[in-house]
């Protein structure tokens, strides 16, 4: 039975210089698993798509739940984006199929650090690549849940309030920080958070140094 | 399966090559038996042979100081101004014209900066405005400033070294800015830039030909034009009758393929740097007409004429002038070889469905295919080739240290979608026609393999 990782989070550093991608992420990339090859001939149980902010990548999930134990039998993708997206993606639709599949609940709790650990790190500035994959297996499973009737079951990513002026969560920070943002600067930059509202700012650092530490060691 | 794209075995190299030189440089092709084409040669060219050569003496022998009196100082010294001289002659103007520095962005660095530094601060912030003469007068409003600053024109698709420099200028209240669109076939027109012309305007600057698609831009016909609209011009605020705008031309993609002569093209700047013509990494010079007034960007022991201080590079400088001598005296007769394998390529890769080439297909460098293809990202692809062994560059967002798609190829009006998918490919003196054969045979697989696993499906009517 396989359940998802609790690995400490990693530190993509050790590919970060030169090197660039590891052997596993090469070969997911140069020979991608489970990729969707026909459409038009596959029965999804559930499927999800998302978007990414930061270089306008697309990525899409298709899943088969057993409906008797609600493991995931399978797990089919498409990405636009580069190899790191690629093998991201590749890489997580072996990890929630392998060893008889992981229940939806595992599967929901999947987490980008997990995706990366078994690839090996990701360059720094790739780590945002890979929160792709899972948010659009969530989305395939809320998909699920929807198709199956079980509502109650769906669950939106919602994420905390932090700047209420502008409406920007605890996600959006944690974005921002994936994308690179590592100082106070470039998180307004790229999310104008504490513009509206001032009084934010200190969570909003508390925040950065928190994910910073949680991607990046 | 043999043409399976899933199957990512490195190619081999069946066939003994003849490469178009006397002396073939074969090493790199063979080496582990995966055959090895280098098409990015825009963004850096192997030193040449011939270059190395003649500036060995000058690491070792001849390694003094060429300020120094003393006769080793005087033999490196000696070097410098032959160096200087024989470039001079090539672009058709005076040794004292030629200031060396560290490359193609310093030299613009030095162009911009060196030009806006020299204009007064005051007449630039006070708004020629009758009576008003203290800058924190409360009648100025915002616009009346932007009004009064010195004015500089350029093009969307300059490098990062013109167009970063000048938006930071811009938001700093330096200059007033205006950025020029090219059509969509990334040529500039010449009206388009005169038309944005002022009497405020101290600079044009618009290079030679793109890095990116190649384009090439019409410098001597907007020289011209800018020497007609100097002579028509009274004195402004900045200037004596007739010396503003100046014009700056950015020309380092250029100098391997086009004619680089100063009075033909009508500019007071021209950038040139050594890495991009088989001449060493790190060097590079600004071309400044005799009368133009620049302050120096580099402060020191007065060297290059008080404008770059610091001790002159003496290899690089004598690499410099060697790769420049060989690259033009060659120009015409490898522009024409460059271009059937370019024309070859082309016709080529666009055989691929949904694949465009950006950029106009004739007024570009016999050097350059840039070609987008939909629904595929540039660094995947670029990384596919590159385990075929041939190395080229992409405008993808996913490539880019910003995550942000070529700013170049979104200027032709181009889609987001289609510079994600863009790929260059720039060839050099070392290309032949079996490498471009070679491209040709390896991309439908890949780009085939990538739709495979692409989610996007653009439709081509909005191409
Ligand atoms: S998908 Fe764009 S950088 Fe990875």
């Amino acid at each position: 039975m396989t359940k998802p990782t609790n690995s400490p989070d990693i530190t993509p550093r050790k590919n970060s210089d030169g090197g660039f991608y590891s052997d596993v992420v090469k070969d997911h990339f140069f020979h991608p698993k489970n990729f969707m090859e026909d459409e038009s001939a596959y029965k999804a149980d559930g499927q999800g798509v998302v978007g990414s902010p930061a270089c306008g990548d697309v990525m899409r999930v298709w899943i088969k739940v057993d409906p008797k134990t609600e493991r995931l039998t399978d797990c089919r993708w498409k990405t636009f984006g580069c190899a790191s997206a690629i093998a991201a993606t590749s890489m997580m639709s072996t990890m929630v199929i392998e060893n008889n599949g992981m229940t939806l609940e595992q599967a929901r709790q999947i987490r980008p650090q997990d995706i990366m650990e078994r690839l090996g790190g990701l360059p720094a500035r790739k780590i945002h690549c890979s929160v792709l994959g899972d948010k659009a297996l969530r989305s395939a499973i809320n998909d699920y849940y929807r198709k199956s009737g079980q509502i109650d079951k769906i669950e939106i990513e919602q994420g905390r309030v932090i700047d209420k002026v502008l409406k920007i969560t605890d996600h959006d920070i944690e974005e921002a920080v994936l994308e690179g943002a590592d100082t106070l600067d470039k998180i307004q930059s790229k999310t104008k958070v504490g513009t509206g509202d001032p009084s934010c700012i200190p969570e909003v650092e508390q925040l950065m140094k928190f994910y910073k530490e949680k991607y990046f060691g | 399966m043999p043409n399976n794209p899933l199957s990512f075995r490195p190619e081999r190299k069946s066939e003994v090559e003849k490469s178009h030189r006397t002396k073939p440089s074969t090493a790199h092709r063979v080496g582990h038996g995966l055959r090895s084409v280098y098409l990015d040669n825009a963004a850096a060219t192997p030193l040449d042979a011939k270059v190395l050569k003649a500036m060995l003496p000058y690491f070792s022998s001849i390694a003094a100081n060429p300020s120094s009196l003393h006769s080793a100082g005087q033999a490196a010294n000696k070097a410098v101004t032959q160096a200087r001289k024989s470039i001079a002659e090539i672009i058709n103007g005076h040794a004292d014209e030629i200031i060396f520095t560290s490359g193609g962005t310093e030299s613009d660095n030095l162009a911009i900066n060196g030009i806006i530094s020299v204009i007064p601060i005051s007449n630039s912030v006070i708004p020629a405005k009758a009576g008003i003469q203290n800058p924190m007068d409360p009648r100025i409003r915002k616009d009346d400033k932007r009004e009064s600053l010195p004015h500089v024109v350029t093009t969307a698709i300059e490098h990062h070294a013109i167009l970063e420099l000048l938006t930071r200028l811009q938001k700093n209240g330096a200059i007033d800015l205006t950025v020029i669109k090219p059509q969509k076939n990334g040529v500039v027109k010449v009206d388009d830039i005169m038309s944005a012309v002022n009497d405020r305007t101290v600079l044009v600057s618009v290079m030679y030909a793109n890095n990116e698609i190649g384009t090439i831009q019409p410098i001597g016909d907007i020289g011209r034009a800018i020497l007609k609209y100097r002579a028509a011009k009274r004195g402004t605020l900045y200037e004596v009758r007739g010396t503003f705008p100046l014009f700056h031309s950015d020309a380092c993609q250029a100098a391997g393929y086009l004619d680089l002569n100063v009075e033909k093209l009508h500019v007071d700047l021209l950038t040139l740097n050594g890495g991009k013509i088989y001449g060493p990494k790190g060097i590079g010079l600004l071309f400044v007409r005799r009368g133009v007034k620049l302050s120096p960007t580099v402060i020191g022991g007065g060297q290059e004429r008080g404008l770059r201080s610091g001790t002159e590079n003496v290899p690089g400088i004598v690499g410099m002038a060697k790769a420049l001598e060989l690259v033009q005296k060659n120009h015409e007769k490898e522009s024409k070889r460059l271009a059937q394998f370019r024309d070859r390529l082309i016709k080529g890769l666009l055989r691929i469905p949904k694949s465009r080439l950006n950029g106009d297909p004739a007024e570009r460098l016999p050097n350059n295919v840039n070609i987008s293809f939909m629904d595929i990202e540039g660094e995947a692809a670029m990384l596919y080739l590159d385990a075929k062994g041939i190395s080229c560059s992409t405008g993808s967002a996913c490539a880019s240290t910003s995550l942000d798609p070529s700013h170049v190829i979104l200027a032709l009006g181009m889609s987001y979608e289609a510079a994600h998918g863009s790929l260059r490919f720039s060839l050099g003196h070392d290309t032949i026609r079996s490498d471009i054969d070679y491209v040709i045979k390896v991309m439908p697989g890949i780009v085939e393999m990538l739709r495979k696993i692409s989610p996007v499906t653009l439709d081509m009517s909005h191409f």
